[in-house]
């Protein structure tokens, strides 16, 4: 069959901007929108359609660590103070205040463009977890009301529809290949924006500038050279590095299959410095094994607090973290007697912690030891009215991905919240047991290095979202986005304009094309299994030098296939071919980021065999990795880099604090 | 840079994600636009159902069914390894989904 679309491998279209957003999900609709309304001229590049794309696009169930609400009892320094000590200090403290001092602006913003966050139609008045004022609905501790159960399936059309209005231009089904840059010679003892330098650079070297980026069609394969004063990468987290199925990808992975990381990957080839890439957890969502998320019965995120029974219909128990019963399902919405607060949902610490542990039911261990019997099911039946529709009905079919495939497709396979008990497939929020080796990056998973601009180490080039190290969820992504994306503006405002670098563009094209022309047979899912393969055999729960240096040996073995190319047939398997290219990038990175850091720690979830001591105190830092002519550059900052919270915030935004912020 | 033509081959895949009802669908392709990871192309013959041209890419959320203008003309299938039991509380029945 004929290829659908004009095929156009040999068209160029130049576009210029003052600020280029790449990646139009949810960090990247908000940067678009940010920069326009601060009266820039912008360009949204997404691979997909803005529409519905990315993680959040088919939906958002609950909006974490809205700590400026109106019924919030927590401040945004207590919150971000907690997040960051829950993960041992190994957290981005300047997004997550972003996070906790402007999400609830943001949900503002969305109510003006057509997003609903509260319960206008009275659905739930007289509930627990509603403040029957503002009609704004909570999740998990209904006493703090921090987080906000919200109709995310309303949010990215809404955006969409923004960005158009402001007059954003949108380039969908274009993926982003290449960051332009341009390089000179910094001033000795010049002070670069906000806190200067990041990690690894110091004064006197050559310090690039991004201007823009290269660009190919999605169904056309044009090609676009796109000039701009700031970029902004938005494209998500790395994926598919040691779990893929080439078979049945898609069902249960928690992120799209072609959110694969490609902005870390250029970040990295232009010399954009990376935090705490060292750090994976044991798997928690694939394809490859699992249950769908939010699919079968479970206690968590969109499930909280659920009542749960046995197999032979016995009540399980929920504990607080002193190991005292909790008898009552209001209970299990309450931090435990003494307790300030505790952490729930996308800021869940996934290593135990006294100190922000919330309720939960027993471990499967200590309930099989007291004769409970499995396999668990999820009893809505039992829950109060309101819990019972708002976990099944809300969340169950707010939340991404669960409209369709669950809320719709249970449904009408005759599941009745009112009768029915789901199934339990794994303890915690998981659906299956991974083996220590299968690994991803989740739970605050290492990225880009910012300063309390959101500024990258590299000039021009600002991130957001997934893209930023310590991430983690919806209000993160909208936040951090909406914030880089005013400073991205200002920058530009005052941004001389750059010279185009014609080798540079000519050799991304070649990079590119070359693989049109290759004529391989190999396909890019049999080269992601195999990167997939090396990382687990060299990348995996264990790490020594040995390993990773083997690892490396055989991910730039892969490497060779580019010479060669892969099986490219049009330009739909040109992108699929430029992202496991990409993955594989980011194999190297993060393989770099464990040889760099030379001691075993607990709370990056890293084991070194030759360095097995846990924790020592001069390990206790952000390592840092970069590339510099070819080479790898490590450097480090102290974990408190960022310094005062609200004075650094507030020094940075003088503006929006004054007009803009609720 | 090349002038090589481009071709459209279905790729093959343990399960297929989408159905369609060729008596409802009216061949708008509101369900290709939408799709993120552009599974599907426009079918040849126009008002006719889209072809999933790369069914082992399909992540599942569903968004083409609810862009769809035409309720049962697109169905998102559930996976046979995917199917979760439920109990009927008090007959004690069980169901797949």
């Amino acid at each position: 069959m004929e290829w659908p679309y004009p095929v156009e491998w040999d068209r160029t279209t130049e576009l210029s901007a003052d600020v280029l957003v790449l990646g139009g999900g949810i960090a990247g609709c908000w940067a678009a929108i940010a920069a326009a309304r601060h009266g820039a001229d912008v360009v949204l590049v997404e691979k997909g359609a803005t529409i519905r794309s990315g993680a959040g696009g088919s939906g958002c169930d609950h909006w974490e660590s809205a700590a400026t609400n109106p019924c919030s009892r927590i401040t945004p320094e207590e919150l971000t103070d907690a997040i960051v000590r829950s993960q041992g200090g190994y957290c981005n403290g300047i997004s997550h205040y972003i996070e906790c001092r402007e999400g609830y602006d943001r949900l503002l913003d969305l109510e003006k463009m057509g997003g609903k966050i509260r319960d206008i139609d009275d659905e739930f008045r007289g509930a627990d977890f509603r403040d029957e004022e503002t009609k704004l609905l909570f999740a998990y501790d209904y006493l703090n009301r921090f987080t906000l159960r919200v109709w995310g399936t309303t949010f990215k059309p809404a955006l969409h529809e923004e960005c158009k209005r402001l007059g954003v231009r949108i380039l969908d089904r274009t993926m982003a290949t290449s960051l332009l840059s341009e390089t000179r010679r910094s001033e000795a003892g010049r002070g670069s924006q906000g806190r200067g330098r990041l990690g690894g650079q110091t004064d006197g070297q050559p310090e690039s500038r991004v201007v823009g980026a290269t660009a190919v069609h999605a169904r056309t394969g044009e090609f676009f050279v796109l000039g701009a004063k700031a970029t902004i990468l938005c494209m998500s987290r790395p994926s598919r590095l040691w779990l893929f199925s080439p078979e049945l990808p898609g069902v249960s992975e928690f992120r799209p299959p072609q959110c694969n990381g490609d902005g870390h990957a250029m970040a990295w080839r232009a010399g954009a410095e990376f935090t705490m890439m060292e750090k994976s957890v044991q798997a928690e969502w694939s394809g490859t094994r699992s249950f769908p998320p939010y699919a079968t019965g479970n206690t968590h995120n969109t499930w909280y607090a659920c009542s749960m029974v046995d197999a032979e219909g016995r009540e399980i128990p929920w504990a607080d973290r002193d190991g005292n019963m909790v008898s009552a399902v209001s209970e299990r919405y309450r931090p435990a007697p003494g307790q300030k607060l505790y952490l729930k949902g996308g800021c869940e610490p996934d290593l135990p912690s006294y100190e922000f542990q919330g309720p939960d039911i027993l471990p499967v261990d200590e309930l099989l030891a007291q004769g409970y019997k499995l396999p668990l099911y999820a009893d809505l039946p039992s829950m109060p009215e309101h819990e019972r529709r708002v976990i099944w009905g809300l969340m169950v079919g707010e939340e991404g991905k669960t409209k369709v495939p669950i809320l719709q497709r249970y449904s009408a396979a005759g599941f009745d919240p009112d009768e029915d008990l789901l199934q339990s497939y794994g303890e915690g929020w998981r659906s299956a047991a991974f083996r220590p080796p299968e690994r991803q990056l989740f739970g605050y998973p290492g990225g880009l290095m910012n300063d309390w601009r959101l500024r990258t180490n590299l000039e021009g080039l600002y991130a957001a979202g997934d893209q930023l190290f310590a991430s983690n969820c919806h209000g993160h992504a909208a936040t951090t986005g909406h914030y880089a994306g005013r400073h991205a503006a200002n920058y530009a405002r005052s941004a001389v304009s750059s010279k185009r670098d014609d080798g540079q563009i000519e050799a991304e094209r070649s990079r590119i094309y070359s693989l049109v022309e290759g004529g391989s047979v190999l396909d890019w899912k049999e080269m992601n299994a195999a990167i997939a393969e090396v990382m687990q055999e060299h990348c995996g729960d264990t790490k020594s030098e040995e390993l990773l240096d083997d690892g490396l040996t055989k991910l730039r073995e892969l490497a060779r296939h580019q010479a060669t190319g892969l099986r490219v047939r049009n330009p739909h398997e040109l992108v699929r071919s430029l992202e496991v290219l990409n993955v594989l990038t980011n194999a190297e990175l993060v393989v770099h980021a464990c040889l760099a850091r030379r001691a075993s720690a607990k709370h990056l979830h890293f084991m070194r065999s030759d360095f097995p001591g846990l924790d020592p105190p001069e390990w206790h830092k952000f390592v840092t990795v970069r590339l510099e002519n070819e080479t790898v550059v490590e450097g480090e900052m102290p974990l408190d880099y960022y310094g005062s919270l609200p004075e650094g915030y507030e020094a940075n935004n003088e503006a929006y604090v004054g007009r803009e912020s609720s | 840079m090349t002038s090589k033509k481009a071709y459209a081959i279905v790729d093959t895949a343990p399960a297929e994600p989408l159905s369609f009802d060729a008596d409802l669908c009216i061949g708008c392709n509101a369900c290709v636009d939408v799709c993120q990871v552009d599974i599907m192309i426009p079918n040849p013959k126009v008002g006719l159902p889209p072809i999933v041209l790369y069914p082992g890419e399909c992540w599942y959320d569903g968004s083409c069914v609810d862009a769809c203008p035409e309720p049962g003309a697109i169905s998102l299938n559930s996976q046979a390894k995917d199917r979760v039991l439920f109990k009927r509380k008090h007959t004690g029945e069980d169901f797949y989904t």
